[in-house]
């Protein structure tokens, strides 16, 4: 029993599971009535969306020892982008000022002549979204397995550098969008589409969830990010290849991100580069609440999301009691240092 | 009553006894030889001294007093020196700042620079050495400057006992004879100098006592000038090989691993040799002689320089990727930072080399049981992470996924290291049905009666070069230690 409870996965699940319904009963108790209101879980399940699917490709990248700072300015790189393509095909507007402008509009130019039989279409425009953060991904991946940087200082550069090109590409403005189907992705379906009962974009997240899980879990690739994360001389030893299983592994991710600044431009209805400000903590604050060790080797989906939700939980109980920011963040931040240490105090007890 | 004595050392790790009633006894003034094999307890013993590990039984007195340190910074204060192999300096901090590292000189809490020199250069001073720059960080050092910076950490401290840990395996022979005026000022300044080192000649030169160790026993204590060289040897192999060592008749076959003229970006320098089906070759010599590098560097996890290396038909350097899909497979000689990962489980540990796409978790469990079962291994279930397990049991896993992955050639580095004389007796065992199957075994142990025992040919390294291979039959261990000490 004792050893079941130092290294058994399912009983850090079910730590996490008690924990939150904990927070859930002190709002229950607390927070006005419609707080245990359906219609309010499903509210949470929208709003829990951009973080879960960002949490998924963050999980897969902190088992295999690695970390990824640049979330939050993909995902705002993301929308902007979406935003441009959604549009009808622009002018061509001729570049004036320093050399910075000029590389702008020779990118904005090849980019528009490339893209010009793309625009106005909601597919289109999806597709060109998620890629641009799978690029990103490869990007980072790149940096780090041939450069031989840590991917906390890689990542850190790309944070600044992806935020910054997603204010050039939208000249440091807010870009507004035709409406379409995306801005339907995260709202709730009414009508004939009630039979779905949650937003699509929550669908997406939990097939997305499961697809990551099995393949964490159930294939080659999952089982060479864990002992690249667990122990990469090992693994080399073993014929792993790391810099391949690394080098995927940030592009899954950026494939992740890229659905998750889908969410995000759906909640927003237009390109915000300034948008998901401080993402990447709250995604890294999931996986680890969840379970996962910034050393690697050690963290799973389900953790993750029950990471996830359980913010998502006290942002929303705090927002509905009338508290203030300061309080949700307080607590936020007191709960992902406890889940942290109990995780510890089970491990090193003997 | 000697100044240091420590009598009754008694220290077991599980079911390995390492000290078993060691006696050393150490005077003011002197040069004391600390002799053994790799495993007699040395270390152990000097961790022991340093308050690095507590001793099961026996007790200490130094100076006259009763002394027990619960922890390495106890034993500082108390005046004894550890000097590593491995040296312990911040290389950002200058010649001045480490030597006085802990005890800084301040004025109202600032730190006093101008005294701090001067105490530094004194204790340099003291050692003979007037020309260093002690402001300039220690890591412009040469590694012998280093190791010098280190001693006058032990001069500025007042150091009694002065540990010295093979502190000429990395240096040239004029860094050499430095170190050796060093030694002999603190001798004559009274402080008693422990000397442990592999070189018989160094010690024949300047130690006074020795104490010799075998297997976590005191085997003797002489006079330096009283004993020859070879009697030093015969001390430290002592024994007669055993019968715990299995032999069949082996018959090689065609040869699957040949090396030529092999030079590793940094080690080994030039080694060439062949292995055949159906033979066990072993590799002796010191640590650090650039025999675990030779291994690496032909499963293709360090950088080769030059050389040829023919694995079966495969011409060339590989990846271990590829050295695996060619039917090689290397044991890493340390399980902790290379062989295993230490956080996932049996099962995982022992088919990562050859995983299908998909993988079927009641299959992989299935051919790990199948294992476990044959390697007698103990643990509760396959799916166990195999950091529980014993250090016995974990190199039997580690052992196993050579034989699920079904190699031919196996590079062995130190398979028995650190593991229970009844996994010895398995991995013995194995290693010799292995060669009767036709499988080529290359084997690295810093441990002789077992080459001697194991092995059909038998090649030394010394100093990143690879001797001749020999029968077993036509060497014994004081011929190897002589060539693998370069006597």
């Amino acid at each position: 029993m004792k050893n079941f409870i130092k290294t058994s996965s399912l009983f850090n699940l079910a730590g996490l599971v008690l924990a939150w319904i904990a927070i859930f009963a002190f709002f229950w108790w607390q927070a006005p009535p419609n707080f245990h209101s359906l219609d309010n879980f499903k509210t949470m399940a929208r709003q829990d969306t951009i973080v879960s699917i960002a949490t998924l490709g963050m999980t897969c990248i902190i088992i295999s020892g690695g970390i990824d700072l640049s979330v939050g300015s993909v995902v705002a790189f993301v929308t902007v982008v979406i935003a441009l393509v959604l549009q009808p095909p622009p002018r061509i507007n001729p570049g004036n000022g320093s050399i910075f402008d000029s590389l702008l509009t020779a990118v904005e130019r090849g980019a528009q002549v490339l893209l010009r039989p793309a625009y106005e279409h909601p597919w289109a425009a999806l597709i060109i979204g998620i890629l641009a953060a799978a690029m990103w991904g490869f990007v980072n991946g790149m940096l780090i397995t041939r450069l031989k940087v840590v991917p906390f200082i890689v990542t850190l550069g790309t944070y600044l550098l992806v935020r910054g090109a997603a204010k050039g590409l939208a000249h440091n403005h807010t870009i507004d969008s035709p409406t379409s189907w995306l801005n339907d992705l995260t709202s709730q379906p009414t009508g004939g589409d009630s039979w779905r009962i949650l937003p699509t974009g929550v669908w997406l997240t939990i097939i997305f969830a499961i697809m990551v899980a099995v393949m964490l879990k159930r294939t080659r690739f999952g089982r060479h990010i864990v002992a690249v994360g667990s122990n990469e001389q090992a693994a080399r030893l073993c014929g792993v290849p790391i810099e391949r299983v690394k080098l995927v592994v940030y592009i899954l991710a950026g494939l992740m991100v890229g659905l998750a600044g889908l969410m995000q431009y759906s909640r927003l209805t237009l390109g915000d580069p300034t948008a998901a400000d401080g993402l990447e903590l709250k995604v890294i604050a999931a996986v680890v609440i969840g379970g996962a060790s910034l050393n690697g080797g050690q963290g799973s989906i389900l953790g993750s999301l029950l990471g996830a939700w359980i913010m998502t939980t006290i942002s929303t109980g705090c927002a509905q009691m009338g508290l203030d920011n300061w309080v949700e963040q307080m607590v936020t931040g007191a709960i992902i240092v406890i889940s942290v240490a109990v995780d510890r105090l089970r491990v090193r007890k003997d | 009553m000697a100044f240091l004595s420590m009598h009754g050392i008694t220290k077991s790790f599980g079911a390995t006894v390492a000290l078993d009633h060691v006696e050393l006894k150490i005077e003011k003034g002197e040069v004391h030889a600390l002799v053994g094999e790799n495993g007699s307890g040395k270390s152990t013993l000097m961790r022991v001294l340093s308050g690095a590990i507590q001793p099961d039984s026996g007790t200490i007195t130094f100076d006259g007093n009763p002394y027990a340190p619960r922890n390495p910074m106890e034993a500082r204060k108390h005046g004894i020196a550890m000097i590593y192999q491995e040296l312990s300096l911040c290389p950002h901090l200058s010649t001045a700042e480490n030597v006085l590292l802990g005890m800084e000189l301040q004025s109202f809490g600032v730190i006093d620079r101008k005294a701090s020199r001067k105490r530094t250069e004194d204790a340099l001073r003291l050692l003979g050495i007037t020309d260093l720059n002690v402001d300039v960080a220690v890591s412009t050092l040469p590694i012998a400057t280093r190791q010098l910076v280190e001693i006058a950490r032990a001069v500025a401290l007042e150091s009694k006992i002065v540990v010295l840990d093979e502190p000429t395996s990395s240096l040239t022979q004029a860094d050499v004879e430095k170190l050796f005026e060093v030694v002999q000022i603190l001798r004559d300044k009274g402080t008693a100098v422990i000397y442990i080192s592999h070189f018989l000649d160094e010690i024949k030169r300047i130690c006074d006592r020795m104490t010799v160790l075998r297997d976590g026993l005191n085997v003797g204590e002489e006079n330096v000038c009283d004993v020859e060289t070879d009697a030093i040897v015969a001390m430290m192999v002592g024994r007669k090989i055993d019968t715990i060592y299995p032999r069949s008749d082996r018959r090689p076959g065609e040869v699957v691993l040949e090396i030529k003229g092999l030079h590793g970006a940094k080690k080994p320098e030039d080694a060439s040799l062949e292995l055949r089906r159906g033979e066990v070759v072993g590799i002796a010599g010191l640590n650090g002689s650039g025999r675990t590098e030779m291994v690496r560097c032909i499963f293709g996890l360090d950088a080769v320089k030059s050389g040829t290396i023919r694995v079966g038909a495969f011409e060339g350097v590989a990846k271990p990727a590829a050295r695996w899909s060619e039917g090689m497979g290397m044991l890493s000689e340390d399980r902790k930072l290379e062989g295993l990962a230490i956080g996932m489980t049996i099962a995982d540990n022992l088919t990562l080399t050859k995983l299908s796409p998909i993988i079927s978790n009641s299959k992989q469990v299935e051919d790990a049981q199948n294992w476990i079962g044959k390697m007698g291994i103990k643990c509760r279930s396959p799916l166990q992470v195999i950091g529980e397990l014993s250090g016995g049991n974990q190199q039997k896993v580690a052992i196993a996924r050579l034989l699920y992955h079904d190699v031919d050639v196996m590079l062995l580095d130190e398979p028995t290291r650190g593991i229970d004389v009844g996994s010895k007796e398995t991995i013995y065992q194995l290693i010799d049905q292995l060669a009767l199957q036709g499988k080529a075994v290359l084997m690295i142990s810093s441990y002789l009666p077992e080459l001697l025992g194991v092995c059909d040919r038998i090649a030394v390294m010394h100093k990143g070069v690879l001797g001749d291979t020999r029968l077993v039959a036509d060497t014994d261990a004081e011929a190897i230690i002589r060539e693998a000490a370069g006597a």
